[in-house]
């Protein structure tokens, strides 16, 4: 965990020291130390909320980019179907297509034909009577993450079939590797046209291991303003998309779940009810569902934080795009699931939340963590650089910080010191205390 | 050996979207402690099946969890109706919940059976117009 690689990361220089990040992050992760908010390595999921409430812009995606087509000789273009959304008055996906071939890109495999394969194999594992329901989605690695974080007793749950990244990139290796037999697996270039930084993690950090077939990972944006320029839409394109209803609802929420053919399941987005429904099924709750889709951007992948588009513009575009499409063209045969699909991805639990190896040692931990959380003002603020004061009461204890950061305790100190000098000064000059006024006399 | 920790919840009444508050923090709690997911995870269930009754019987109530050296104690108070007979409510599937409870997905009947499931002992203090104490135990030291 301590080696994880993130893809979302800090422009100190715009970083002003709010509070913003440090309220929006759900995991607790952002800290700000010296002005400048600090990012937890450990416990940060890529989910990109500090990104979208950044105003000074100071946190970023890191993605690759497109000038490192040239790395490769042989290139294939692989977008996520929320690209589709980003484009206004667009007739047809085939115009995209087109333009990623012009972009020079030698391949166009389209991650939304994989998720109709992937579909096809969630319908049949859902069929098999030993598997642990609800079987929760493991297209979206900000949840995957979360739950192997988290929720230990939900990874049994998750779906243990690739996501459609990885199957339309183990795909498009395999035929390209068949066009060029005279070339190395490592001079084919495979790019991942991605919504958000939560993939680009995924790739970096080799999720399903030597199954991982993504080279690089390219933003929806910095395709986007390449495409908007060659991409013609006044003849036909000669290149077309192979995508069906399915493949491209999977950008959207729902879509995955539409996709199992099953009326029992529940789809949910945005980081935080995504926590609440883990949180119930941890609990027991829901028994009743067979597939859950989680999501961690509002609206699905459309939301994700290298979109171009509003989430819920981009699902309404989707949804006149796929209209007269065939439902699931890239429907497979098998009445298995090939073991190639399956992944092995087992997920360790994560004891950096522990106070300490030693339990007696923790136990005291605790109890001064809950003393002085009894003792702060518990209004949240912000201010000494924790989400909120038990945080805080936690970060003092671990000594990452100490409790001058208080603003409003230290205000209290620094009106005592105010009072007791003030007392000094005017027994030097007039020989003895200010009288006590009226109101105070009151008050006491 | 360290001195015993008590975490006291306050279980609101009638609201259902802020039951499971407590049990959630506790869950925070017993992992900063260093408990296994397996005791975690039982104390969790344990005691968000409880909230829940508290809420539907009983117009909340109190929820005290102490950590000592062997075991986990979770003690739900309230001061409902009290439970008239004991060995019907612990039948799974007995029920008492108003349809409006049911039709939220709740009373089942098995809270108090989940209850006693994840638990090692539990103990069922209840006085007909006073209230009722439950009182749960986690083993932690194998």
């Amino acid at each position: 965990m301590q080696n994880y690689k993130h893809s979302v990361s800090l422009d100190v220089t715009k970083c002003k020291g709010c509070t913003a990040c440090l309220k929006r992050c759900p995991t607790e992760a952002i800290r700000v130390r010296d002005g400048k908010a600090v990012i937890n390595s450990a416990r940060c999921i890529d989910c990109g909320e500090c990104i979208r409430i950044c105003s000074n812009r100071a946190k970023r995606a890191l993605r690759d980019s497109i000038d490192e087509m040239a790395d490769f000789k042989v290139t294939v273009a692989l977008p996520a179907p929320a690209l589709y959304g980003q484009f206004d008055n667009m007739s047809s996906v085939d115009y995209i297509i087109d333009g990623l071939y012009k972009m020079g890109f030698d391949y166009v495999f389209e991650v939304a034909c994989a998720a109709e394969m992937v579909s096809a194999y969630t319908r049949i594992y859902l069929s098999r009577p030993d598997i642990k329901k609800p079987v929760i989605s493991s297209a979206c690695p900000v949840i995957t993450r979360m739950i192997g974080m988290n929720f230990p007793f939900l990874a049994d749950n998750l779906m243990p079939i690739l996501p459609p990244i990885e199957v339309a990139a183990k795909l498009a290796r395999d035929q390209a590797m068949k066009d060029h037999p005279e070339l190395d697996s490592s001079e084919i270039g495979i790019f991942f046209i991605s919504p958000c930084p939560g993939k680009v993690s995924y790739v970096k950090n080799g999720f399903a291991g030597d199954k991982n077939n993504v080279d690089r990972v390219l933003s929806i944006r910095d395709v986007y303003f390449r495409l908007i320029d060659i991409m013609h839409q006044d003849k036909y394109p000669e290149k077309s998309s192979d995508s069906g209803m399915i493949g491209i609802g999977w950008a959207a929420t729902g879509g995955e779940s539409s996709a199992v053919f099953n009326e029992r399941y529940l789809a949910a987005d945005g980081i935080e009810n995504c926590i609440r429904v883990l949180e119930q099924i941890d609990n027991e709750d829901f028994t009743d569902l067979d597939f859950i889709e989680l999501n961690a951007c509002s609206g699905g992948c459309v939301g994700g934080t290298m979109t171009v588009a509003n989430a819920y513009i981009a699902q309404a575009r989707l949804q006149s795009l796929k209209r007269y499409l065939p439902v699931s063209p890239n429907r497979p045969t098998d009445t298995e699931i090939p073991h190639q699909y399956f992944t092995d991805e087992k997920f360790e639990y994560d004891s950096s939340f522990t106070l300490s190896s030693d339990r007696n040692e923790a136990m005291r931990m605790m109890n001064d963590i809950e003393n002085i959380t009894a003792s702060l003002p518990g209004i949240d603020c912000g201010s000494c650089g924790a989400p909120t004061c038990m945080a805080f009461a936690e970060d003092i204890v671990r000594g990452q910080t100490n409790i001058d950061e208080c603003t409003i305790i230290m205000r209290e100190l620094f009106h005592e010191v105010l009072d007791q000098r003030r007392k000094k000064v005017l027994n030097e000059r007039i020989g003895h205390s200010p009288r006590v006024s009226d109101k105070e006399e009151e008050s006491q | 050996m360290a001195d015993n920790i008590t975490f006291h919840f306050d279980v609101h009444g009638d609201n259902f979207s802020s039951a499971g508050e407590a049990s959630q923090l506790v869950k925070k709690k017993l992992r900063q402690l260093g408990f296994t997911p397996d005791v975690i995870r039982r104390v969790s269930i344990a005691m968000y099946e409880g909230e829940i009754n508290m809420v539907i019987h009983a117009d909340g109530g109190a929820a005290d969890v102490t950590v000592t050296d062997e075991d986990i104690i979770i003690v739900l108070a309230d001061r409902g109706p009290g439970i008239p007979d004991v060995e019907l409510a612990m039948q799974e599937g007995y029920s008492t919940a108003r349809e409006h409870i049911r039709s939220l997905g709740f009373g089942a009947g098995m809270g108090l059976p989940n209850m006693k499931k994840y638990t090692d002992t539990m103990t069922i203090d209840t006085e007909i117009g006073v209230g009722t104490t439950i009182t749960m135990t986690v083993k932690h030291k194998a």
